[in-house]
C-alpha cells in the first residue's frame, strides 16, 4: 500500500500559522507543526487548548481561517472530511462516527467510492484481513448498537485503514478504554507503526504519551507550545509544558468536621429493567457521614453511577432501605421509592452532580440562568416565576468559579466541559445542600478546573456537608477522600481510610470479585454517548 | 357463507384503494431514510394529482381524439414537475435554510391542498359546468388500459390482472426502492445520511445532495399517488377536497411498515380493506367514523408493538426531523 518515494522520517503532513475563530474565540493561533512518515506523535494539552479543532481542520471536519496544510511536501487544499480521504489521512474521532443500526463492515465501506459493485461479502473479507495484519478482533458482521466501547473503536480503525489511509489521527483513544483494551491499542500502532504510517493521538494521560510517542507536541490555549523527542523528556517537564506553570498538585484533606451519620444504606439491590433482570447493585450497605467526603472507587460500569442515581431517586431499587438521618432530632426519613421532588418536599437537600452534564444535570440548548431555574422554578409567585434570583445565582457562580462565558444568557451547550461543569456543580452546591453526590465531577475537566471542584467539595466537607465523590482517578480519590468504598460488580468489596489506603490495595478490591472485568451491560444500555464523551485526566 | 365472488371484489377493491397509500407511503419511506420527515406528502400528493389534471385537461380539450400514450405520458410528466416544485420548495425550506421540519410539511400540506383546490375550481369554472366536479374520461380510459384477456381468466384474471398499470408501477416502485434501500451503494448512503449526517458527511458523503434528492424522488412517487387516485381510482373525476386523509393514512402507513417499502406493499392492501370494510358490511351511518378509524389504530397497535420489541432496526432512522449543521458542536 506504501509508495516508494515515502520514506521514514521525511514530513508526512505540515501545518503552517494555522488560525481558527469560532466567532470572537480564537481556538487555534498560528500553529505550525510537523508529522514524520513511520512515527507516533503525541498531542498534547489541556482542554480547549484547541487539540481537537486542530485536528478535525486536517480531517476537513472544519475549514482553517488562515495559515496552509502541507502533505508529502505539497500543499493541500482539504475543505471536506472526503478531500481529507483523498490525501490519505484517516480521523477517529472521540465521539464515533458511527451508525448504530448498522453493521461494522457495512459501517467500514460507507461513503466509499471505488466504482465497484455494492457487496458486502467482499468487504467483510478485506476488513478480516486487515483485522489479522495489524492484530484487531472484530466481526464485521456484528451490529455497532451490540459492541463494546472498544469494539467501536477498532471498527474506526479499520474503517480509516480501509480507505487506504496512511495519516491516522486518534482523538483521545484510551479515554473510553480499560488498561487492557488500550495496552492491546497501543500494540496495534506500534504494528502500523512497523508498517509506515504516520500516527498522531491525542491523549490526556502523560504516561501513554510516555509509553507510546517518539515525539511530543504541546499545545496551551490554542497556540503551539513547542515539540520535544519523548526519549529526551519527563512527565514533569511534559506537564509544565502544558499548562504554562506549575500546578499545585496537593490536594489540601483537613480532618472530618462532623461524625455522625447522615445517609445510610443498608442492602440495597436494583436490578436493570432491560436487561432481564441483571444485578447492578447486589446488596451494598454503606453510611455516609456528614462532613467527609465518601469516594466510591471502581472499574467503570461496576454500578457507581446506578447507586447515585438509585439514593437520588432515578431509579426504582428491588430492595433494601435508604435512609436519612436528621442529627438534631434524631429523625430517620426513608428515602427509598421516593422522587427526587418527594425528596425535596421532605425538606432534606440532595444534590446530584451526574456524569452525563449535558444529558442530566443541564439543558444544553437553555441559557445559564434558565438551568438555574431548573432547580427553583417552583419558587415564585403564583402563576409567574421570579428570574432575578436565579439571575443573581448565575452571575454569582460566573464570577465566583470563572466560568469562562460570553454572559449568563449563553446556551449551556455552546460552554466548555469544564465550564458546564462550573455550572451544574455551582448550581448544587447553591441549595446548600446536606448531602452532595457527584459522579465523576472531573471528567474531562483540566487540571485547573479540575482543582476548583475539589476545592468546592472539600468546602462542602467542611460546612458539614456529606460528600459522595464516585471518581475514576485513584490518586485523586486517596488524596481527597476521608474514606473510599470500593465497589466492584456492583458489591461492596471494602471500605477504606482514605489517609492510610494504599493504591494497590483499592486496584486489587477492585478487581475482586470480578471475571476479568466490569460489568459491561448496564453501561452499554443507556447508549455509547455517554460513554464516548468522557475523558480522562 | 359468503360469497367467493364477493371476496375477490373485496381484495381487488382493497388493492385498488391501497394504491394511492403504497405511493404515498414509498415516497415517505425514501423521503424519511433521508432525515426528512415530510409532513408535507398530503399536500404534494394533491398538487402532483392537480398537476396531473391540469395537464390532462389541457391536452384532452385541445384535441378532438386523444391518443392513448400523449393522454398518460402529459399528465404523468405533469404530475412530477408538480409535485417535484412541491418537493423543492420543502428541501429547500428544510434542508438548505434549515427550518423546522414539522412547520414546514404542516405548511406544505395546506399549500398543497390550497393549490389543488384554486387550481381545480378554476378549471370547473373553465368548463363552466354546473356540477362541481371536472371530468377526464378519456384519460381516465387510458390510465385504465388493462390486458385484453385479463377478464376472460376469472377470479384470477380479476385478482392480478385486472388493474390500470399504475397498480403495478407503484408495487414495482416499492420493490425497486426496497432493493435499493438494502443492496446497493447508493441506499446505505441514504440510510446513513437518515441515521447520522455527521457520520454520513464525516464519510464524504454529500448530506444535503442526499436529502434533496431522497426528497424530491420521494415527493414526485408520492405525487404519482395522488395521480392515480383522480384518474385511475376516481375515473378522471375531480371534485375539490375528494382527496379525503389519504395523505396522512399513506404517512401512518410508514409507521405501519416500518420504513420498509417492501411491508409497505402488504400494508398499503391491509389499509385500503380497513378502508372499504364498511362497504361491505352493514355499518349505520353513525359508525361510520368508527371504522375509518381503522387504520389508525392499527398503526397504533404496530407503534406499540415495535416500541415494546426494542429492536433497533424498527426504529425510525435516528436523525428524523433534525436539520444539519456541520460546524455546530
Amino acid at each position: 500500500m506504501q509508495e516508494t518515494g515515502k520514506t521514514a522520517g521525511a514530513p508526512a503532513l505540515e501545518l503552517r500559522n494555522i488560525t481558527k475563530r469560532f466567532g470572537s474565540v480564537i481556538a487555534n493561533d498560528r500553529v505550525s507543526m510537523e508529522l514524520r512518515r513511520g512515527e507516533i506523535l503525541a498531542i498534547l494539552g489541556e482542554n480547549g487548548s484547541g487539540k481537537t479543532t486542530l485536528m478535525n481542520m486536517i480531517a476537513g471536519i472544519y475549514r482553517q481561517d488562515e495559515g496552509e496544510i502541507f502533505i508529502d511536501g505539497k500543499e493541500a487544499v482539504i475543505n471536506s472530511p472526503k478531500d481529507s480521504h483523498e490525501y490519505g489521512v484517516g480521523m477517529i474521532h472521540q465521539h464515533f462516527k458511527l451508525i448504530d443500526v448498522f453493521t461494522a463492515a457495512e459501517n467500514i465501506i460507507l461513503g466509499i467510492k471505488d466504482g465497484k459493485r455494492y457487496n458486502i461479502k467482499a468487504a467483510s473479507e478485506k476488513v478480516r484481513e486487515i483485522s489479522s495484519k495489524y492484530g484487531f478482533v472484530i466481526d464485521p458482521e456484528k451490529k455497532i448498537y451490540a459492541m463494546s466501547v472498544s469494539e467501536k473503536q477498532t471498527v474506526e480503525i479499520i474503517k480509516v485503514l480501509y480507505r487506504g489511509a496512511d495519516i491516522l489521527i486518534l482523538d483521545e483513544p484510551t479515554a473510553v478504554l480499560t488498561p487492557q483494551e488500550t495496552e492491546r491499542l497501543f500494540d496495534v500502532l506500534r504494528r502500523m507503526r512497523e508498517d509506515g504510517k504516520s500516527i498522531i493521538i491525542i491523549t490526556h494521560k502523560l504516561h501513554e504519551v510516555m509509553e507510546i510517542s517518539d515525539r511530543v507536541t504541546v499545545l496551551r490555549k490554542g497556540a503551539y507550545v513547542g515539540t520535544v523527542n519523548t526519549s529526551e523528556t519527563n512527565e514533569q517537564a511534559l506537564t509544565d509544558m502544558m499548562v504554562g506553570q506549575k500546578v499545585e498538585l496537593n490536594i489540601e484533606r483537613t480532618p472530618p468536621a462532623k461524625d455522625y451519620d447522615r445517609l445510610i444504606v443498608e442492602h440495597l439491590c436494583m436490578s436493570s429493567p432491560s436487561h432481564d433482570g441483571v444485578k447492578i447493585l447486589n446488596d451494598i450497605s454503606f453510611r455516609a457521614r456528614a462532613g467527609e467526603i465518601l469516594g466510591i472507587a471502581g472499574i467503570s460500569g461496576s454500578g457507581q453511577r446506578e447507586l447515585l442515581e438509585t439514593i437520588a431517586g432515578l431509579h426504582a431499587a428491588d430492595s433494601g432501605k435508604i435512609t436519612y438521618l436528621h442529627h438534631k432530632t434524631g429523625e430517620l426519613v426513608n428515602l427509598r421509592a421516593k422522587t427526587p421532588l418527594q425528596i425535596r418536599d421532605l425538606g432534606i437537600r440532595l444534590s446530584f452532580v451526574p456524569e452525563d452534564r449535558l444529558g442530566m444535570g443541564l439543558v444544553g440548548n437553555m441559557d445559564i440562568i434558565d438551568n438555574m431555574m431548573l432547580r427553583s422554578y417552583k419558587r415564585g409567585r403564583g402563576l409567574f416565576v421570579d428570574r432575578q434570583p436565579p439571575k443573581d445565582l448565575a452571575e454569582r457562580i460566573i464570577d465566583s468559579l470563572q466560568v469562562s462565558t460570553p454572559g449568563p444568557k449563553t446556551q449551556v451547550r455552546k460552554l466548555s466541559g469544564g465550564n458546564v461543569q462550573k455550572v451544574l456543580v455551582g448550581r448544587e452546591i447553591a441549595e446548600a445542600p446536606s448531602v452532595l453526590m457527584a459522579a465523576y465531577p472531573v471528567r474531562g475537566l483540566d487540571i485547573n478546573s479540575s482543582y476548583m471542584i475539589y476545592r468546592l467539595l472539600n468546602e462542602q466537607k467542611e460546612k458539614g456537608v456529606a460528600v459522595i465523590f464516585v471518581g475514576e482517578d485513584l490518586d485523586v480519590l486517596l488524596a481527597l477522600c476521608d474514606r473510599i468504598m470500593v465497589i466492584s460488580q456492583g458489591t461492596v468489596t471494602g471500605m477504606l481510610d482514605g489517609r492510610t489506603a494504599k493504591k494497590e490495595e483499592v486496584g486489587l478490591l477492585m478487581t475482586k470479585g470480578a471475571n476479568g472485568g466490569a460489568v459491561n451491560a448496564p453501561e452499554r444500555e443507556t447508549g455509547s454517548e455517554t460513554e464516548v464523551k468522557s475523558k480522562d485526566e | 357463507m359468503i360469497d367467493g365472488n364477493v371476496i375477490v371484489s373485496f381484495i381487488s377493491r382493497a388493492v385498488l384503494q391501497g394504491t394511492p397509500l403504497l405511493l404515498g407511503s414509498t415516497g415517505e419511506i425514501i423521503t424519511e431514510k433521508s432525515g426528512n420527515l415530510n409532513l408535507g406528502i398530503p399536500g404534494i400528493m394533491y398538487t402532483g394529482a392537480i398537476s396531473g389534471v391540469i395537464g390532462g385537461f389541457f391536452y384532452q380539450n385541445s384535441v378532438s381524439r386523444v391518443n392513448t400514450a400523449l393522454a398518460i405520458i402529459i399528465p404523468l410528466l405533469c404530475c412530477l414537475a408538480g409535485s417535484l416544485l412541491v418537493s423543492l420548495i420543502y428541501s429547500f425550506l428544510t434542508v438548505t435554510l434549515r427550518a423546522n421540519q414539522n412547520v414546514t410539511g404542516l405548511a406544505i400540506t395546506t399549500f398543497g391542498v390550497g393549490i389543488g383546490n384554486f387550481f381545480g375550481g378554476s378549471l370547473i369554472k373553465i368548463t363552466g359546468s354546473a356540477v362541481p366536479y371536472l371530468s377526464l374520461s378519456s384519460i381516465a380510459k387510458a390510465f385504465k388500459h388493462t390486458l385484453p384477456f385479463a377478464s376472460k381468466l376469472g377470479w384470477f384474471g380479476e385478482l392480478f390482472l385486472n388493474y390500470g398499470f399504475m397498480v403495478y408501477l407503484a408495487v414495482i416502485i416499492a420493490l425497486v426502492a426496497s432493493y435499493i434501500l438494502k443492496h446497493t451503494h447508493l441506499g446505505l448512503q441514504l440510510r446513513a445520511v437518515g441515521e447520522s449526517p455527521a457520520t454520513a458527511d464525516a464519510a464524504g458523503i454529500n448530506v444535503t445532495a442526499y436529502k434533496y434528492f431522497a426528497t424530491c424522488i420521494g415527493g414526485m412517487i408520492a405525487g404519482l399517488g395522488g395521480l392515480y387516485y383522480v384518474i385511475d381510482y376516481s375515473n378522471g373525476i375531480w371534485s375539490n377536497d375528494g382527496f379525503g386523509d389519504r395523505g396522512w393514512l399513506a404517512i401512518a402507513l410508514v409507521i405501519f411498515a416500518i420504513w420498509r417499502p417492501d411491508m409497505s406493499i402488504l400494508g398499503s392492501y391491509l389499509f385500503g380493506a380497513l378502508y372499504i370494510l364498511p362497504n361491505y358490511t352493514s355499518v349505520s351511518l353513525q359508525s361510520l367514523p368508527l371504522f375509518e378509524m381503522l387504520p389508525y389504530v392499527v398503526t397504533v397497535v404496530v407503534l406499540i408493538t415495535v416500541s415494546l420489541r426494542k429492536k433497533r432496526e424498527h426504529l425510525p432512522p435516528a436523525s428524523l426531523g433534525l436539520s444539519y449543521f456541520r460546524e455546530e458542536r
